[in-house]
């Protein structure tokens, strides 16, 4: 009986299933589960080379490859657009290591990987989101020594936070951030919640879903698990509020209260059309028998957790 | 006569430096650089409503007591006290970092000779005012407005421009700005680092008088260290000279600057009259 050694060798791989090898994966997922216990806190991690350049979504492409599975249910957010070029390409890549499932309906999907935004439906306790954050560090602006900004957070003194608060207050009679809103978790960390917009902010908190932030550059992830209290920074007398896009009306679908994207026209004006194209895609097909989920902010533009988001005041 | 004599010792109260116990205790504070010693076994006692002037020359290590004082750096060796309820027993040098900060932030003021170091330049001044009260914990807007708007008025500042960052203040305003912040929380400490130097004279004066009406409306107790003897004479009541990290003479402050006992400070008060 004659066997060839080809046929007794292990059938050659070009890649460790999901690209990453065991040991970049076993990191991740050691931290990954730190960062869920402590929530809110940066914990740093060895980040990998990937085939794409830091700053292009490398720490959330490692959390992902190291979470998916070949049932897993991709979907890939840019912007709020799952059709643009960056997106595609993470989600081509992503399923080619993996075998695993794509989709652009954010409540069929068990890893949402996105860059600036959270879908406008209300994700599930059986998804995980997995947000690229290009700078973790919430502390930067005040703080530009990062071991001090370490001290600062092992302090919770979270005062110079406020300060930034208070001279926006002072300058601009309002919260000008409008992105990466620093926000506390758990009422112990504050994090700077990936660049998504204010309008998104309140939707990390008391989530049912997994959330998950990671800078590949930076090296550092950290956490919102599911039920988790998470507050933006504001002062007791002037409450954060969400962009005001009151009277902005979805061109293709007619939606409005969801967060939009503002089209220039040449005439001056504007047309606004759904940052979620996932969800624009749905309340098209509606009529061909597709189902929404519930949505965060309803038609009218009620936030889903009563009285999280209060009512404007203006300071004197 | 006796009796009238038991009257009189009713009528007057002995004085408060017999009845009361010091506010500020520091005893054989000792600071090393690498090599240099830059403090050596200096003890000081400053009473609440007192001023204690430290002079000397460049070098002589006054600025380095005043940073102990604030807490800011570790001593090679002392012991620190302030007589304050919850504190009294406690050296302040073995404190962690975090409760060291809980103190400064509670109990001492400092102006800083270089507004740089005690101001954030770009932030509005009464911004600079209100952290002392966001590091607090306060969370009302309305309530950081009133107390930025209480102390600058306290430390004589232009209200109309509390808004404006302090880089485009005048040196002086600048000065106004660090006492402002320094009483923000009412301390019974505060520290003064040549406050008045690079100013000129009539604005000096200005800073001195409100330096001097603050002490008699709240009671500080008040180190100042300055090289300017006219500033010291103006201000303070006690005056301790050190040379080389040491303590070379101290009393009244009268009796140093005009009858000084020691060879330097008898050089050091002959070339500034």
């Amino acid at each position: 009986m004659t066997t060839s050694l080809a046929a007794l060798a292990a059938p050659r791989e070009d890649y460790s299933y999901a690209f990453l090898d065991a040991y970049a994966k076993r990191e991740l997922r050691r931290r990954t589960l730190k960062a869920i216990a402590i929530p809110g806190y940066q914990v740093p991690y060895a980040s990998r080379e990937l085939p794409i350049a830091r700053g292009w979504g490398t720490g959330g492409l490692q959390v992902t490859l190291s979470l998916v599975g070949p049932e897993s249910v991709i979907k890939v957010i840019d912007q709020g657009a799952d059709d643009s070029v960056n997106a595609a390409n993470l989600r081509r890549f992503i399923t080619r290591m993996s075998g695993a499932a794509t989709t652009t309906d954010a409540l069929q999907a068990t890893i949402i990987q996105s860059r600036h935004r959270i879908p406008e439906e209300v994700l599930q306790e059986n998804q995980a989101l997995v947000l690229q954050v290009p700078d973790p560090e919430p502390l930067r602006a005040v703080q530009s020594d990062s071991s001090k900004a370490h001290e600062m957070h092992a302090d919770a003194d979270y005062g110079q936070m406020w300060l930034v608060l208070y001279e926006q207050l002072v300058r601009y009679k309002q919260y000008i951030q409008g992105a990466s809103y620093p926000s506390l978790v758990n009422g112990r960390y504050v994090i700077s919640p990936s660049p998504i917009p204010r309008w998104d902010t309140p939707k990390l908190h008391q989530s049912p879903h997994l959330t998950l932030l990671s800078a590949g550059r930076e090296k550092r992830l950290y956490a919102v698990p599911p039920y988790t209290d998470v507050r933006p920074l504001e002062f007791e007398d002037i409450p954060f509020q969400v962009e005001d896009q009151r009277g902005w009306i979805c061109q293709h679908t007619g939606a409005q209260n969801k967060f939009m994207n503002e089209i220039p026209l040449a005439d001056g004006t504007a047309a606004y059309e759904l940052s979620d194209t996932g969800y624009m895609e749905k309340l098209s097909a509606e009529a061909n028998g597709s189902t929404r989920g519930a949505t965060y902010y309803d038609d009218e533009g009620n936030f889903y957790h009563a009285g999280y988001l209060k009512p404007p005041v203006q300071p004197d | 006569m006796p009796v009238i004599l038991n009257h009189l010792s009713n009528l007057i109260d002995a004085p408060r430096l017999v009845t009361q116990t010091p506010l500020l205790r520091a005893s054989g504070l000792k600071k090393q650089y690498g090599r240099i010693t830059a403090v050596d076994d200096v003890s000081l006692e400053v009473y609440s409503g007192e001023v204690l002037g430290i002079v000397g020359e460049s070098g002589s290590g006054k600025s380095t007591v005043l940073r102990l004082l604030n807490l800011e750096e570790n001593v090679e060796a002392g012991d620190y006290r302030l007589n304050i309820s919850g504190l009294e027993a406690i050296n302040l040098f073995t404190l962690a970092r975090f409760q060291r900060r809980e103190v400064q932030t509670h109990h001492i003021g400092i102006v800083y000779q270089n507004p740089h170091l005690g101001l954030r330049m770009r932030y509005t001044s009464s911004g600079n005012v209100a952290e002392r009260l966001l590091i607090t914990g306060e969370r009302r807007f309305a309530t950081l407005r009133e107390a930025a708007r209480v102390s600058l008025a306290a430390s004589e500042f232009p209200l109309n421009r509390m808004d404006d960052p302090p880089r485009v203040l005048s040196g002086g305003m600048q000065q106004r700005v660090q006492l402002a912040k320094a009483i923000a929380l009412e301390p019974k400490v505060l520290l003064l680092d040549e406050p008045t130097t690079g100013l000129d004279v009539s604005v000096q004066a200005l800073v001195l008088d409100t330096l001097k009406r603050l002490q008699r409306e709240r009671h500080l107790a008040i180190v100042i260290v300055s090289h300017d003897l006219g500033v010291i004479r103006t201000l303070a009541d006690r005056v301790m000279v050190m040379r080389h990290g040491r303590v070379v003479e101290t009393g009244l402050t009268d009796q140093v600057l005009e009858d000084p006992q020691d060879a330097y400070t008898q050089q050091l008060v002959h070339a500034k009259l």
